[in-house]
């Protein structure tokens, strides 16, 4: 069952996906094989059996450890400047794995889709996580479709989950922080979660702010190529840099100094957070990730993520010390200091 | 939307930052004591806090943080009438982010909408009006809180609705004015403040005339002071100024965007629309005569309080909450005995504890709290063996 001969003449009937297109039949069968089978072509997938089958030479090959992630996807638009659900789902999970040094290689892919749904929009969002999927090197080879009563969930949901490969020396965890070690970004903060504030209000802001929604790991690969010795590396989803940071100040028991001055934050981006009072620190990203390396290794490691695509923004922005133990540490521009905090709950917008 | 550079220039507030503490030699009463210099309003509070501001001062002054956070100072029988308000069935109840988290007695509105209350956050009372325009079947009841910062706004859109001949808006007013709050603060017999700093946005739109009180019958200096690092550091070191001259005036250190008689246009929608009520009940400072407004009879029918029965219940603020002493400048946030026990912003006892800016929230976020902890303790324990 090859793409080509059946993307002619698709099968799925209806414009809008309804409940018999979850009920088990053909309706079911027709939406799986038009829309996913065809749309992630790839041959582990059009086997078509209840799991994939994957050989163990071939993740041996790569390394000693086997990682997996997983990660639900319930995004509100779906759709927004620069990225959409799909896009989300796929360098989200691909991200988690690269984070841990792993070399990503197969997901999953298990959508719940409210009565009603567009078919046309089901189609787009498949075929940019496909499109997600094949730049990042990974393949979607099993997966799961339900569809639930209109409000019974917002539009739709995804959840994926990911399958890679740790090779053997690597060691990114959130314990090695180290005083002297060197704090990295990969760009400019805030991105995503500034697009979403704006595609989701009806404020009339003169700029156009886009997601910066990545697949990592081919940043990562050339991180690591240039110093497998990694500290730390996590990618700062949702709580932001200052989550991520303060994760590492915690497990590693240090104290981690950030400069207001050398975090990258578009103008956009700080303009409409001062305007909603939110922070950037604590802003959602979808491709940025935190690095903690070695001081002596940090130039080499900077120069490799600004040769990158992905990382063509990356700078240093602080450094960890000793102490106080378990904290994050902001120098304002302004020449003051203060604590940068896990955030309570979401961060609300102030008033005036 | 620009980025004001120049309002976050270290190097000038290294330099006004000299100039105090030459400035604070020619004080006597610094001499004595830390000089108590009160900003009024929230915004301050959190720009001085997000810029690490206090630090940078020399330690004869301390700045403490009055009730100028319209969401700190919402008393919990409030609270309770939104909740009641926003249960209803037929209602949707529309209010900024920030009054989400306050607690009432029984639950906040976060709580609320969890439990199946239909509330929307809004950025301006007209996304509320337009809220009411796409709902004609259901009523749109918008939250107005705040100073006179916002009241200019929810009183245009009030005027709007009327226009429109809108029956499905209304208004639940809790709007508040500045003046009385900072006169009942000046009366308080354990009031110990040198200088103010007062409200940008709020002097906007009542311009200065309504601040010279404070100089004239008190005797204290009081600055108009811009939201930027910048602007609080040179309006401290302004009534810094003063204090070394013996003078006591209000100064204006805002004045680009503060015209002197303050705007026409805002002053006249809101007396267009409310009127003073005689009490009004803050949180932990107790009813202020004057302090909040009511809407006008002529504009009944928008009003959520007469369209709607509300409760309004008077419930006491829990006994262990010292938020009253904290913004009347008592004692510090960090200073109450709850601060990081049963009060955090995870679960806030006080509403200081809710919004970013408030003083308590502001210290538990901002400042080192494990070192602040330590200092509660032992001046508790030091009174206790005292
Ligand atoms: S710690 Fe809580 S109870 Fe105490 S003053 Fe602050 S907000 Fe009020």
């Amino acid at each position: 069952m090859s793409a080509s001969n059946t993307a002619a003449k698709p099968r799925l009937k209806g414009k809008t996906i309804t409940l018999a297109h979850g009920a088990g039949g053909k309706a079911m069968r027709d939406l799986i094989n038009d829309v996913f089978v065809d749309g992630f072509a790839n041959e582990t997938l059009a086997a078509l059996e209840d799991q994939a089958r994957i050989s163990l030479d071939s993740l041996n090959a790569l390394g000693g450890t086997l990682a997996m992630t997983t990660d639900s996807y319930v995004v509100d638009p779906l759709f927004f400047p620069g990225g959409d659900i799909g896009k989300l789902a796929v360098a989200g999970t691909v991200n988690d794995l690269a984070v841990g040094g792993a070399v990503p290689l197969y997901l999953t892919c298990g959508m719940i889709i409210e009565e009603g749904f567009a078919v046309d929009d089901l189609r787009r969002i498949v075929a940019s996580m496909k499109a997600t999927a094949d730049a990042a090197g990974v393949k979607i080879v099993t997966g799961d479709t339900k569809v639930v009563h209109k409000g019974a969930a917002d539009k739709l949901f995804i959840n994926t989950a990911g399958v890679g490969v740790i090779p053997h020396g690597i060691d990114i965890r959130t314990q090695r922080a180290r005083a002297g070690d060197v704090v990295i970004i990969n760009g400019y903060v805030g991105d995503h979660g500034a697009a979403i504030a704006d595609a989701r209000g009806d404020m009339a802001l003169e700029s156009h702010i886009e997601t910066d929604c990545c697949a990592l790991n081919g940043l990562i690969a050339a991180m690591l190529d240039v110093c497998p010795d990694i500290h730390c590396l996590r990618d700062a989803t949702r709580g932001g840099i200052a989550t991520v940071l303060n994760e590492f100040a915690d497990a590693s028991d240090t104290c981690i100094r950030i400069r207001e001055e050398a975090l990258p934050v578009r103008a956009e981006v700080r303009g409409l957070s001062e305007l909603l009072g939110l922070d950037p620190l604590y802003l959602a990203n979808e491709g940025k990730l935190v690095a903690i390396v070695p001081a002596d290794a940090s130039a080499k490691v900077l120069s490799a993520m600004q040769a990158h695509p992905a990382g063509e923004h990356s700078a240093i922005i602080g450094h960890v010390v000793e102490a106080p133990h378990g904290s994050v540490i902001l120098e304002t521009g302004f020449g003051g200091e203060r604590i940068v905090d896990m955030l309570v709950g979401e961060q609300l917008p102030r008033i005036c | 939307m620009k980025y004001v550079d120049e309002f976050r220039d270290p190097k000038a507030a290294r330099r006004l930052i000299d100039e105090i503490a030459v400035l604070l030699d020619r004080i006597p009463a610094a001499k004595q004591r830390p000089l108590q210099i009160m900003e009024f309003c929230g915004g301050h509070t959190h720009t001085i806090f997000r810029y690490g501001i206090e630090q940078m001062l020399p330690g004869r002054i301390e700045l403490v943080h009055g009730p100028g956070c319209p969401v700190c100072v919402l008393p919990m029988g409030r609270v309770d009438d939104c909740v009641a308000l926003a249960e209803r069935p037929d209602v949707i109840f529309a209010t900024f982010g920030d009054a989400m988290r306050v607690p009432g007695s029984k639950k906040s509105l976060l709580q609320a909408k969890a439990d199946g209350a239909d509330i929307r956050m809004v950025y301006s009372p007209l996304d509320a009006l337009e809220l009411a325009r796409r709902n004609p079947d259901r009523q749109v009841i918008f939250f107005g809180l705040g100073f006179e910062t916002t009241m200019p706004s929810t009183a245009l859109t009030v005027l709007q609705a009327q226009r429109e001949n809108r029956d499905n808006f209304s208004l639940f007013c809790n709007h508040i004015t500045t003046v009385p709050t900072i006169k009942a603060i000046l009366d308080s017999p354990d009031m110990q403040l040198d200088g103010f700093l007062a409200p940008g946005h709020v002097s906007m739109v009542v311009g200065e005339g309504p601040f010279e009180f404070v100089a004239d019958t008190y005797k204290k200096p009081i600055v108009i002071t811009g939201f930027e690092p910048l602007d609080i550091v040179q309006s401290l070191w302004m009534v810094i100024r003063q204090l070394a001259e013996g003078r006591c005036e209000v100064e204006n250190q805002y004045a680009r965007v503060v015209p002197k008689q303050g705007n026409p246009a805002g002053l006249d929608a809101i007396h267009q629309v409310f009127e003073l009520r005689e009490f009004f009940e803050w949180r932990g400072l107790g009813s202020i005569d004057h302090s909040g407004v009511k809407m006008r009879d002529a504009f009944a029918r928008f009003d959520a309080e007469r369209k709607f029965a509300v409760p309004n219940l008077k419930i006491a603020d829990p006994k262990s909450c010292q938020c009253g002493e904290v913004l009347k400048g008592v004692i510090r946030p960090w200073e109450c005995k709850v601060f990081g026990g049963t009060c955090t912003p995870e679960t806030p006892l006080g509403a200081l504890m809710v919004s970013s800016e408030g003083a308590c929230a502001a210290y538990y976020n901002f400042g080192n709290l494990p070192e602040l902890l330590a200092k509660r303790n032992d001046k508790q324990r030091h009174e206790a063996s005292a």
